[in-house]
């Protein structure tokens, strides 16, 4: 296939950004999309053009490194698939596309189609585990989990944190990011003793760098994982709860 | 330089030994731990959880890791589970039962001490995960579900559907926030270790590169401990992230810490064939797949009809025909070699003719379409993602591919390499796999190493310097370290050839794979050790790394990492050719039974080999670790 590629390029976090044009010819529709950015690459060094940069690891959608807006869409055009498992035989010959990075205030450009993402490492920080130090745990089996909790649990603990759900995002919110990391551990038994502590912190933090929910439901339609929109429910009644029955905080000096 | 390996392995019986040493090492008192300074390189299962563990205890620790996030360390593509003794199952399971499949599986090569310490340990580590809310799979009662794998004839893997390795590594990162969060941890993504200080014979400390400035700076610490994974990646193909590399460990080589067994590496059975000259990795396909699809071929050599137009009488099901006890279950490197032998007998399957099926059709009608579904699902769609072919109409096509790297640096029983104070963790050490790694031990080991092993052991080597501070960042030491990584990066930019850093990376691959893959003899090893050098050679001739060191460089990266492929290879090759045997995943053509399979020399070859640096054009010095069995009969593996 020939493609006509427009990527954004951009030196650095400071610098102005711009699109540049490159044509893409003889791409094979087996290869994956980051295999045709290898190709390019190799194209682009061999003429002497610095090549485009992008984030990638495992290259099997679990990392959540990769992270392409592909012609106005987060990780392109096939529903639950990261862009490194997204293979040009979805595209047809004589295609232009358009490639620029997560776009969201939190996550700042670094170069090309890298961006900073440490913003989710923070919302984990500030509430995103269970406080259960190496050595103090009991028999895993004296913990019963109903499988419906597991289950549900293990929907929510899926994310891949891609970011793809900030991008988006309208508003550029972590909602559905930070949502189903709540629902992980507040679905879970051993979840439970910091449940409300849990959900108030993670959502403070999440304000802090990030735009307010209202409902738009991009986050769902573009997460490669599929999580669903529910858990932002969830996370919504957990904080409001917590307003009441977070007895530690009612009252208390902090 | 005149090295003696001691293993220290804890006198008395097997049972008792680690708990006896537990008992024996000296402690660093709970107020004292925040006088240490300790640097942990790669926020895997065991770097996150040793950084965790080690900040809970109240050390001040200090985590390096490449990528953006903790969270993104290749352990989060691990699929099938984690092995531990429970015995939930009541099918005979036990702490010695594991021990004794993991020596076994490893074809004999591994400490029996350091592997009965990993099957004991492997019980808390359920236990630890399951209180993190790790969403391991669940019976309906509530009690936890299990599986098996290759290797074993128990049910002893515990997972979270076909996601084990994100899940625990995810319970581990957010162990790691929560002591990032209470200041105990100080975390540095997107910054590469590039080299190793060692001052006065002992670790000192580190030298890094920012990854989006390009600043080159030391770290000092009372103790460091590498967990930076495996080498597959020397081959270029294999089912590793793009980013995974020997750096680290290459570099800690260089500095004196010896290298392991290089010629120990898993070519895992079930990953997606090879489809264009494109390709950039291979995926694998959980092995947890073997306990339902039925591996075949057909029984004529180029047969060109699709498969459910081959009635069963004209398949061959080589596994369950060639070892009936085990069947589709053997462990991963013979499944891996009767694939191979079919495939190179030109009964292959698929448009290059690389690959045998794997085949659900029998589960499907035994078990139903939804059964499977829950089972696989996420497994299906990813190889229908890939291949764009339905599992549950047309049966996988699988090869297998470099997976796993048992070779590492050498270490002790303590986890600590021969340089005082500098400690190796989870893949990118030697110690428990052998010459073959057992499916969903993997998991386990990097946990065992980082949760429990590390955390336990470290206060010996600490406590007698309390009071003592890390060598100043600014002593020569450091300073001759960091020009030197000064000079590394300025070759390479400097160079200004005609060839990309992946090109060189592809024909390392080429002269890996061919030579020293799956089979390997005299003559291919020698082959390789002539094209290695001058493939080296040609790359600081001849190696394109446009940009400079000040900014985010991603081909500057790719070349210090291949740089040091193209030295640690020619080592995995003289491994190879040194060991004049077979044994698990390292075949020699020349050593094999009448019916093909591994034959070892247990008279001239029952010990670890450590090789020590002396140049880059020098050959190393060959160390040997002589291994002792008192528990475990040696024999030939029979899965028969």
């Amino acid at each position: 296939m020939d493609l006509k590629l427009r990527v954004w390029r951009q030196k650095n976090s400071t610098a102005t950004g711009a699109f540049e044009e490159i044509d893409a010819p003889g791409i094979s529709p087996e290869m994956s999309f980051l295999e045709m950015f290898d190709v390019i690459n190799d194209r682009l060094t061999a003429e002497g053009r610095e090549p485009i940069a992008f984030d990638h690891d495992c290259r099997e959608g679990i990392c959540g490194s990769c992270s392409m807006m592909i012609n106005g869409r987060a990780h392109g055009p096939s529903e639950g698939t990261a862009t490194c498992q997204l293979h040009m035989r979805k595209f047809s010959d004589g295609d232009q596309i358009t490639v620029e990075p997560w776009r969201a205030r939190a996550f700042p450009i670094l170069r090309d189609l890298v961006v900073d993402r440490s913003a989710f490492d923070r919302i984990v920080e500030a509430g995103g585990y269970i406080s259960a130090p190496t050595g103090s745990a009991p028999d895993a089996n004296l913990i019963l989990v109903p499988k419906e909790a597991a289950d549900s649990a293990m929907d929510a603990a899926a994310c891949i944190g891609c970011g793809a759900c900030v991008a988006a995002c309208p508003n550029g919110a972590a909602n559905l990011f930070t949502a189903a990391k709540v629902a992980h551990l507040n679905l879970l038994p051993q979840g439970q003793p910091e449940r409300y502590t849990r959900v108030v912190n993670m959502v403070e933090v999440m304000e802090s760098f990030f735009g307010s929910c209202t409902n738009h439901g991009e986050c769902e339609k573009a997460c490669p994982k599929e999580i669903s929109i529910d858990f932002i429910a969830l996370l919504n009644r957990d904080y409001v709860k917590a307003q009441f029955k977070n007895r530690k905080l009612t009252g208390q000096k902090k | 330089m005149s090295i003696t390996l001691d293993a220290k392995i804890p006198a008395g019986p097997i049972e008792d030994k680690w708990t006896q040493h537990k008992f024996d090492v000296k402690l660093v008192n709970p107020a004292n731990k925040r006088r240490y300074e300790v640097i942990v390189v790669g926020s895997g299962l065991a770097g996150a959880a040793a950084a965790a563990t080690l900040g809970e205890l109240g050390y001040n620790v200090k985590l390096f890791t490449f990528h953006d996030s903790p969270r993104r360390a290749h352990s989060i593509a691990a699929q099938g589970g984690i092995n531990a003794a429970k015995n939930y199952q009541n099918d005979g399971d036990s702490i010695y039962r594991l021990f004794y499949d993991t020596v076994k599986g490893g074809d004999y090569r591994a400490r029996e001490g350091n592997v009965y310490r990993l099957a004991e340990i492997s019980v808390n580590i359920i236990d630890q995960c399951v209180a993190q809310g790790v969403p391991f799979a669940r019976e309906y009662g509530g009690l936890l579900d299990n599986r098996s794998f290759g290797g074993a004839q128990v049910s002893r893997t515990f997972y979270a559907r076909g996601q084990t390795g994100q899940q625990l590594l995810l319970g581990a990162y957010q162990a790691l926030a929560r002591q990032v969060h209470l200041g105990n941890v100080e975390l540095h993504a997107r910054t590469e270790m590039l080299d190793l200080v060692v001052h006065e014979g002992k670790a000192a400390g580190i030298v890094t590169r920012n990854l989006i400035t390009g600043e080159i700076r030391s770290w000092s610490a009372h103790a460091v401990a590498l967990c930076t994974g495996g080498y597959g990646n020397v081959f270029y193909l294999s089912t590793n992230a793009k980013a995974s590399n020997v750096t680290a460990a290459w570099r800690a080589h260089k500095r004196g810490a010896l290298m392991a067994n290089p010629c120990y590496t898993q070519i895992h059975p079930t990953c997606i064939p090879r489809s264009d000259d494109f390709q950039s990795k291979l995926t694998l396909m959980s092995e947890s797949l073997r306990n339902d699809g039925r591996v075949w071929v057909p029984e004529r050599a180029d047969d060109t009809r699709t498969p459910d137009q081959i009635p069963d009488s004209e398949r061959d099901y080589f596994l369950e025909r060639r070892y009936p006890a085990f069947g589709n279950l053997v462990p991963r490197d013979i499944a891996s070699r009767a694939a191979k032998r079919e495939v190179d007998a030109g009964r292959g399957v698929g448009p290059m003719k690389n690959g045998v099926y794997l085949d659900f059709g029998d589960a499907i009608s035994r078990l139903g379409h939804d059964v499977v579904e829950e089972r696989y699902s996420n497994l299906f769609e990813m190889y229908e993602r890939i291949t764009d072919e339905d599992p549950y109409q047309v049966p996988m096509r699988i090869y297998p591919a470099v997976h796993y790297t048992m070779g590492g640096l050498w270490v002790d029983y303590n986890l600590m390499s021969n340089v005082p104070g500098l400690y190796v963790l989870g893949e990118a050490n030697f110690s428990d796999h052998g010459a073959n790694r057992l499916g969903a031990s993997a998991l386990m080991q990097g946990l065992a190493d980082g949760y429990f092993v590390l955390p336990s052991t470290i206060s010996d080597y600490l406590a007698p310097q309390l009071g003592t501070t890390p060598l100043g960042t600014d002593e020569p030491v450091f300073k001759a370290a960091e020009a030197e990584v000064h000079d590394n990066t300025n070759r390479l930019l400097k160079a200004k050839g005609t060839r990309t850093v992946d090109d060189f990376h592809r024909d390392l691959g080429n002269i890996m794979w061919d030579n020293c893959g799956m089979a390997r003899s005299k003559e291919s090893l020698g082959q390789a050790l002539r094209e290695i050098p001058a493939l080296r050679e040609e790359f600081y001739k001849d190696v394109r790394v446009l940009g400079e060191n000040e900014s985010v460089n991603q081909s500057l990266e790719k070349a210090g990492r291949v740089a040091d492929f193209l030295e640690f290879g020619e080592l995995l090759c003289l491994d190879a050719l040194t060991r004049e045997e077979s044994c698990g995943g390292h075949f020699r053509t020349e050593h094999q039974t009448e019916e093909g399979e591994a034959l070892r020399d247990d008279d001239d070859f029952s010990h670890v080999a450590a090789w020590e640096f002396t140049g880059v054009d020098t050959a190393p010095e060959l160390h040997k670790e002589q291994l002792e069995f008192e528990y475990v009969h040696l024999a030939q593996r029979n899965y028969k």
